[in-house]
């Protein structure tokens, strides 16, 4: 499913967030968004799918805008998984999961729609928390429960707000392994990020975002010292390995 | 190594969880013979079969069709009307303070009693002697506490509407209504003549002795629809316990659900607060235990607190009567303190494992 992001504009009480965004996102790719603070990033991911209501442009998902779909429907398409949870709620992994199966359910479960909780809680080496309270869970743990919710939903596209934030290096190298591994079923996978040394490790494309407007889009190579500078205002140096390039601060050398 | 089977796992689990709601309802149906059997006149379980069957005498078929059933099945409908409509606000409003007096209901409903009775006293109308204009008085409170604990229930959804229907805004605002119309029952009472004063601090205490068959049909032709709309949306509640942002990208239409949910709600409370009074802590405290009992999915925890409420309201009504018989305490009064030693205890348990666990 490609997604063609066309001239988006957003703002949040007549603030402009977004300004403008053109592009397009093909079927299975893996799309880092990466800036500073308040560049737009978390509020782009939320107008894809329509949490947030654009006030211009369109999202089109192959030639169809996104405002013409019923709302189930979307969510059969395109999954969301949040920053944080606002509260930890009550509820066994199986059902949290399972959670992830209401654009297809009305009263009941169905049969079908435990085999896909089952199939992804295997998937996601859950199963033997399955009956454990989200809450008393590990933070790495717990934002797989949330993407195994979001898979649930059997989407095309998977939507993620700083997957990584709150967690220990090995479980963010865990959780952007299994996103990776996503786009090799053909589903597509974008997010914001946070850690650009991150990004730059795993993103097959860098969308770089500043002050509402796409600063820099493209592979490995957006990764400058010249454009990291000009994004964040900071002095940086590169160092590149085996392929990859890992970004470095300056401390001495904040503009 | 065998993997475990979590399809098969999850199925007993749900199935404790049908287990636990056929017992509070056995529970519920002994009880509630038991409230019929207890009290001033003796009745046995003979009597009651014999009566529903046509063939008991005409003293214990008064007793039993015209006061004690009535008031039985007034007890269960109020506790479930009270207890689903908590469960419901307490997802909607992702807070475990949340009960169905968030949105100053009972402060409302309180002042609309009271402005009817002194208003009627004023004009005259409970100076007749009469039984008519005793039973028309009785009526014009009910409504007048109705009318009122709508048009705070609208006011606040209103504002909700403009400010985007947070559960911040609507719980604030409840608040700040509540605090208003206790100010205004404050005034009244202190305009009131002592009769009057008397007739308001008496309408306040919730009591189910003003049960008739009347209200009784009118609670049930309202709250099963309310209930099965209640399930019908409970997969949306479950999304929205997770935030908004989350149910919006389920497909739910989060503003709407939570302001159709809380209006019906508010909807249920407000007629049983308008006939029996105010019943504190069963909206509050029941759906906490239910939940420690069988978790917090919507689709079981609506039900359970529905049927646990109407059993705890009767529990705590059959007690009211039969305590200092023949003395009957009001129910409002037995709840509270029920009720809040209970709640106290829960959070005493609870703390470190959170407000929900």
């Amino acid at each position: 499913m490609e997604i063609h992001l066309k001239n988006i504009e957003f703002s949040y009480d007549r603030i402009p967030v977004l300004k403008g965004i053109d592009a397009r996102i093909g079927k299975g790719e893996f799309v880092t968004l990466v800036g500073p603070n308040g560049s737009g990033k978390s509020t782009l991911i939320k107008c894809l799918n329509g949490i947030l209501k654009i006030r211009k442009g369109a999202v089109l998902l192959d030639d169809h805008n996104i405002s013409t779909y019923r709302s189930d429907r979307l969510a059969r398409v395109m999954a969301y998984v949040p920053q944080s949870e606002q509260k930890a709620i009550p509820m066994k992994v199986f059902d949290a999961v399972l959670l992830g199966r209401k654009p297809y359910i009305s009263w009941r479960p169905a049969r079908r729609d435990m085999e896909v909780v089952d199939e992804i809680l295997m998937r996601l080496n859950l199963e033997d928390v399955a009956m454990k309270e989200v809450q008393k869970l590990s933070g790495g743990q717990q934002q797989r429960v949330y993407i195994a919710r979001a898979l649930a939903q059997e989407p095309e596209v998977l939507l993620l707000d700083e997957p990584t934030a709150n967690l220990d290096l090995k479980h963010q190298m865990e959780v952007l392994d299994l996103l990776r591994s996503l786009t090799s079923r053909g589903i597509t996978v974008i997010m914001a990020l946070h850690d650009i040394n991150l990004a730059s490790l795993y993103g097959t494309r860098v969308m770089m975002m500043k002050e509402g407007k796409i600063f820099a889009s493209g592979g490995m190579e957006v990764f400058t010292a010249e454009n990291i500078e000009e994004l964040y205002d900071v002095k940086v140096h590169m160092i590149h390995e085996n392929g990859s390039v890992y970004i470095i601060p300056n401390r001495y050398e904040i503009k | 190594m065998k993997k475990p089977n979590i399809i098969h796992q999850y199925r007993d689990y749900t199935r404790r969880r049908i287990l636990f709601v056929l017992m509070v309802i056995l529970i519920m149906l002994a009880v509630g013979v038991y409230a019929v059997i207890t009290g001033a006149a003796g009745i046995s379980v003979s009597d009651i079969f014999r009566v529903l069957s046509g063939r008991g005498d005409a003293i214990s078929g008064q007793i039993i069709l015209n006061i004690r059933l009535p008031r039985v099945l007034a007890a269960l409908l109020a506790g479930l009307a009270l207890a689903s409509s908590g469960a419901v606000m307490q997802s909607l409003l992702r807070n475990p303070l949340a009960s169905p007096f968030t949105l100053g209901i009972s402060g409302a409903a309180a002042f609309g009693a009271a402005f009817a009775i002194v208003m009627s006293g004023s004009l005259g109308g409970s100076s007749g002697t009469g039984t008519d204009s005793w039973i028309d008085e009785q009526y014009l409170v009910m409504f007048s506490a109705f009318v009122w604990s709508m048009v705070s229930t609208g006011f606040i959804l209103v504002i909700a509407q403009y400010r985007g229907a947070t559960p911040e805004v609507m719980i604030l605002a409840g608040i700040a209504i509540g605090s208003l119309f206790n100010a205004g029952v404050s005034a009244l009472q202190y305009v009131a003549t002592d009769v009057e004063l008397a007739a308001i601090v008496f309408w306040m205490f919730g009591d189910l002795g003003r049960a008739s068959w009347d209200e009784v049909v009118v609670l049930s032709l309202l709250l099963f629809p309310i209930l099965i709309f209640f399930m019908s949306k409970s997969w949306s509640y479950k999304a929205l316990q997770s935030g908004d942002e989350f149910a919006i990208s389920l497909g739910v239409r989060a503003s709407r659900v939570r302001l159709t949910g809380m209006l019906a709600a508010s909807l249920a409370t407000a007629v049983v607060v308008s006939f029996y009074g105010i019943i504190a802590f069963v909206g509050l405290v029941v759906p906490h235990i239910v939940r420690r009992c069988i978790g917090g999915d919507d689709f079981f925890l609506i039900p359970a607190s529905a049927l646990f409420g109407a059993m705890f309201l009767l529990l705590s009504d059959t007690v009211a009567r039969t305590l200092f018989s023949p003395v009957i305490l009001p129910v409002g009064i037995l709840t509270s303190f029920i009720g809040a030693p209970l709640f106290l205890f829960l959070l005493l348990r609870g703390m470190g494992r959170g407000y929900w666990s």
